[in-house]
């Protein structure tokens, strides 16, 4: 069609420009030293005796951030719900 | 969909395997890589398998329906919030860990830094990962079934049916 | 250069999901884009909490006095992954809604929204 949106070689000018630009902070950052541990280093450490947990990852999700595991559980019902909801005229 | 007789049977023999495998994904989401998610997603594999084995008529005459898998999402969402409001009651705060350590269920004292791995540890979070594990099942297991709705799919007496189109137009000049 | 590499292949990830998202007009390939795009952050997050001959942050059977990866970055990838899956269903929906009421899945050829 010839009424296109964008322009396709504005669009790929954009996309050779954000690429380029993405693959600059990629060469600064360095690969197995990360900058910032200390909010990790305490969930590695105290998690044992705050939460019970033996896995780390699990004490994060239901225990230290347990309202974006809320949400998210919220987040997965709606979409289900928007299915059915969609799917309500065809089944 | 066409599935022969080998599929229908490897599903029928390979499923409840898949369903014990996410139940003790779930289980010892505490313990070992895994949870609540990952065991959902794949006990909802298992419904999956069970969909794509057999034909969706069998399927819904026998003993699957979207509202049942309505409702176990549902009771996992419920029970989510119900034991996190249950911190907020009986301990200080919202989502308090007010099972860990407490000698009750999943009550148990774990042993500080690398250690063999007790069951009943953790408070509520195997609770939340329960929860969460059905949760996940019945969302998934919802989609699938209302995406399958939508196929055209033959019946089982075409499948098995012989097929005799083929010789018949071979036989052409 | 090549220590970098998970990070090189995040930006390569990130510009071949946007000239999916951007360049194609076929609505299932859009979102085939969008599925790129959500395992090139997967893949950032993740190489991000990566430490020098870490072990995964569980403590049951681990061998003793090693350093662990961090693990808030793989749980903020856990929920990625979850609300992932429930966004692309909702969206896979809606484009077959669309193909059973406009006949087409092309983006351009829906003249009815434009209209």
């Amino acid at each position: 069609m010839a009424r296109c949106s964008v322009p396709p070689k504005l669009a790929i000018f954009l996309i050779i420009a954000v690429t380029l630009i993405l693959l600059l902070p990629a060469f600064g950052l360095s690969f197995g030293h990360p900058a910032a541990s200390g909010t990790d280093q305490y969930y590695l450490d105290h998690s044992q005796e705050q939460t019970g947990s033996n896995n780390v990852v699990t004490a994060i999700v239901f225990d230290f951030r347990g309202f974006d595991t809320l949400g998210e559980a919220t987040v997965l019902f709606i979409a289900v719900l928007g299915v059915a909801m969609l799917f309500r005229r065809t089944h | 969909m066409v599935t022969g007789l080998i599929g229908r049977t490897a599903g029928r023999l390979l499923v409840p395997f898949i369903f014990i495998f996410g139940f003790y994904i779930v289980a010892h989401g505490h313990l070992s890589p895994g949870g609540g998610f990952q065991g959902g997603a794949v006990i909802a594999t298992g419904v999956a398998l069970v969909l794509v084995c057999y034909y969706y008529r069998e399927c819904m005459e026998h003993f699957i329906e979207a509202k049942n898998f309505k409702l176990i999402e549902s009771a996992g969402l419920i029970l989510f919030i119900c034991t996190a409001l249950a911190g907020l009651v009986l301990a200080s705060s919202f989502f308090f860990n007010w099972l860990n350590a407490s000698g009750g269920l999943f009550g148990n004292a774990v042993s500080y830094g690398v250690n063999a791995g007790d069951l009943f540890t953790a408070g509520i979070i195997p609770v939340l990962n329960f929860a969460v594990g059905i949760e996940v099942f019945g969302g998934l297991s919802v989609v699938l079934l209302y995406m399958f709705a939508g196929l055209k799919e033959t019946t089982k007496e075409e499948d098995d049916a012989e097929p005799h189109e083929f010789a018949q137009t071979e036989e052409l000049p | 250069m090549i220590a970098n590499l998970p990070f090189i292949a995040v930006a390569l990830l990130i510009g071949i999901a946007f000239a999916m998202i951007l360049l194609k007009r076929n609505m299932i390939k859009m979102i085939m884009g969008l599925g790129i795009l959500e395992g090139a952050v997967n893949l950032f997050l993740v190489s991000l909490g990566y430490r020098e001959d870490g072990i995964a942050p569980i403590f049951t059977g681990a061998p003793a006095d090693a350093a662990m990866v961090m693990p808030t970055v793989q749980a903020l990838t856990l929920t990625n992954i979850v609300i992932g899956v429930a966004t692309t269903a909702l969206m896979l929906v809606f484009v077959m809604l669309i193909y059973k009421k406009y006949g087409t899945v092309n983006a351009n050829e829906m003249r009815r929204l434009k209209e």
